[in-house]
């Protein structure tokens, strides 16, 4: 059963993670638990999925207690983050940005459209 | 010209009120559709265990808000939440709005359940440092501070019980308050008081957070002696309250002094057939059980508004 409250496709294991990088060039990875600040970005997360505008990302969550999530919090970019979730996005298996704490839907569709526009 | 979509009710808000009315509509069949540009559930989405509402023993806010959605979309309750709502007309009839992903629709009533938000402090570094010091939720982020000096910044029931709460994780919790007396319950007070870990610094302005790359602490300015001193902290949580989200209905029906919405004792506003509930709403208590009460008052008002014009 996936750890996370979500309808997002679950990274639980490094060779999910490895494949998800792999094979997608836009990934937004969100590592967190089933907490307050946790699920709004989650629920962000499963609207932008549907949203055609960004079928070229792949959206994903990670848990954050799980062993796979030493990927997300030993990255340089998440060493000052005190704030449930990490949220990471994946340029061609690089980070391009990295942000802690809750964000709503206007900050993560800038980001996306920063970065990884089509 | 494409068709607008007509609804007999739409609700504005998707926390327990804006839910629980879309339920009561839904099942007396009335085509309803709720939008939230947020996450559905509001507030109680925010709420990390909740063990006061009648019937369910404790449980995750974040469940009981989908459970409330699931409830309203079984009933036929069109559930759109991430989705911005614009108010066009609501005096005329039919009510107009432009609604993110549908264009213009109209409807014959309409139900703002707009809920609160979080109070932000509004002051310099705030956003710079959340998630890298600045939290609004203890449950959360608690844990990143384990063994460093913590201020809790308020001085009602959540402040309180928050600050007790980081204690387990903190080497010591300082609670800043803007008055010289707390708005909390006595019994809050009492705990707080009696942790030895807890300490309090009262009838202080918080000037900003200062620090490099992370938080190191936040500036505070003493009220009676206007001496300013820097707090040490590297964790800041911020627990001063809620403000009805209203700023897009000024002008729109009438609003107390505070900015919440005034209603008569069937919810109904100063324009006919619009009709408030919830957090938004004038009203002395705010708990999801009151929320939903109102939701279901309000729907029931509508549903007899427009049966009495059908």
């Amino acid at each position: 059963m996936p750890m996370l409250a979500t309808d997002l496709t679950q990274i639980e294991s490094d060779a999910e993670f490895e494949k998800l990088l792999a094979e997608n060039p836009n990934v937004m990875l969100c590592c967190g638990r089933n907490g307050p600040m946790c699920l709004p970005v989650y629920d962000v997360m499963e609207t932008l999925q549907k949203d055609p505008k960004y079928a070229h990302v792949a959206f994903r969550a990670m848990p954050f207690d799980h062993p796979v999530a030493r990927h997300v919090r030993s990255l340089p970019h998440t060493r000052n983050f005190m704030g449930l979730p990490f949220t990471i996005y994946y340029k061609n298996g690089e980070v391009v940005a990295a942000t802690s704490s809750i964000q709503n839907k206007a900050q993560i569709t800038a980001i996306l459209d920063e970065h990884f526009s089509a | 010209m494409s068709a607008r979509e007509h609804y007999g009710a739409v609700v504005l808000g998707a926390g327990p009120a804006g839910l629980t009315a879309g339920i009561y509509l839904a099942r007396a069949r009335v085509r309803t559709l709720i939008v939230d540009e947020g996450v559905p559930g509001g507030q109680l989405v925010l709420t990390h265990a909740v063990a006061n509402y009648p019937g369910v023993m404790e449980t995750p806010g974040a469940m009981l808000a989908r459970t409330m959605r699931k409830q309203a979309e079984s009933f036929g309750c069109e559930v759109r939440g991430q989705t911005g709502a614009r108010i066009l007309d609501l005096a005329g009839r039919p009510k107009r709005l432009d609604v993110e992903g549908l264009g213009e629709v109209t409807a014959d009533a309409v139900i703002l359940a707009t809920g609160g938000k979080p109070r932000a402090l509004g002051i310099p570094n705030e956003d710079r440092f959340k998630g890298r010091g600045v939290s609004y939720c203890a449950t959360c982020d608690g844990d990143f501070f384990t063994g460093m000096e913590i201020v809790a910044i308020g001085g009602g029931n959540s402040a309180l019980e928050e600050a007790v709460g980081l204690a387990k994780f903190g080497s010591k919790v300082t609670i800043i308050h803007e008055f010289d007396h707390f708005q909390a319950q006595p019994w809050a007070v009492r705990q707080a008081e009696e942790h030895p870990k807890v300490h309090f610094l009262m009838n202080q302005e918080v000037l900003e957070f200062v620090g490099d790359e992370v938080l190191e602490g936040v500036r505070v300015r003493d009220k009676a002696t206007g001496e300013v001193r820097t707090v040490p902290a590297r964790g800041a949580f911020v627990f001063i309250g809620y403000e009805p989200a209203t700023a897009d209905l000024r002008g729109v029906v009438e609003l107390d002094e505070r900015g919440r919405i005034l209603t008569d004792e069937r919810l109904a506003t100063n324009v006919p057939g619009v009709f408030a509930a919830g957090d938004a709403r004038a009203r002395p208590y705010r708990q999801i059980a009151t929320a939903v009460g109102d939701g279901a008052t309000a729907a029931l008002a509508a549903i007899d508004w427009l049966s009495a014009r059908s």
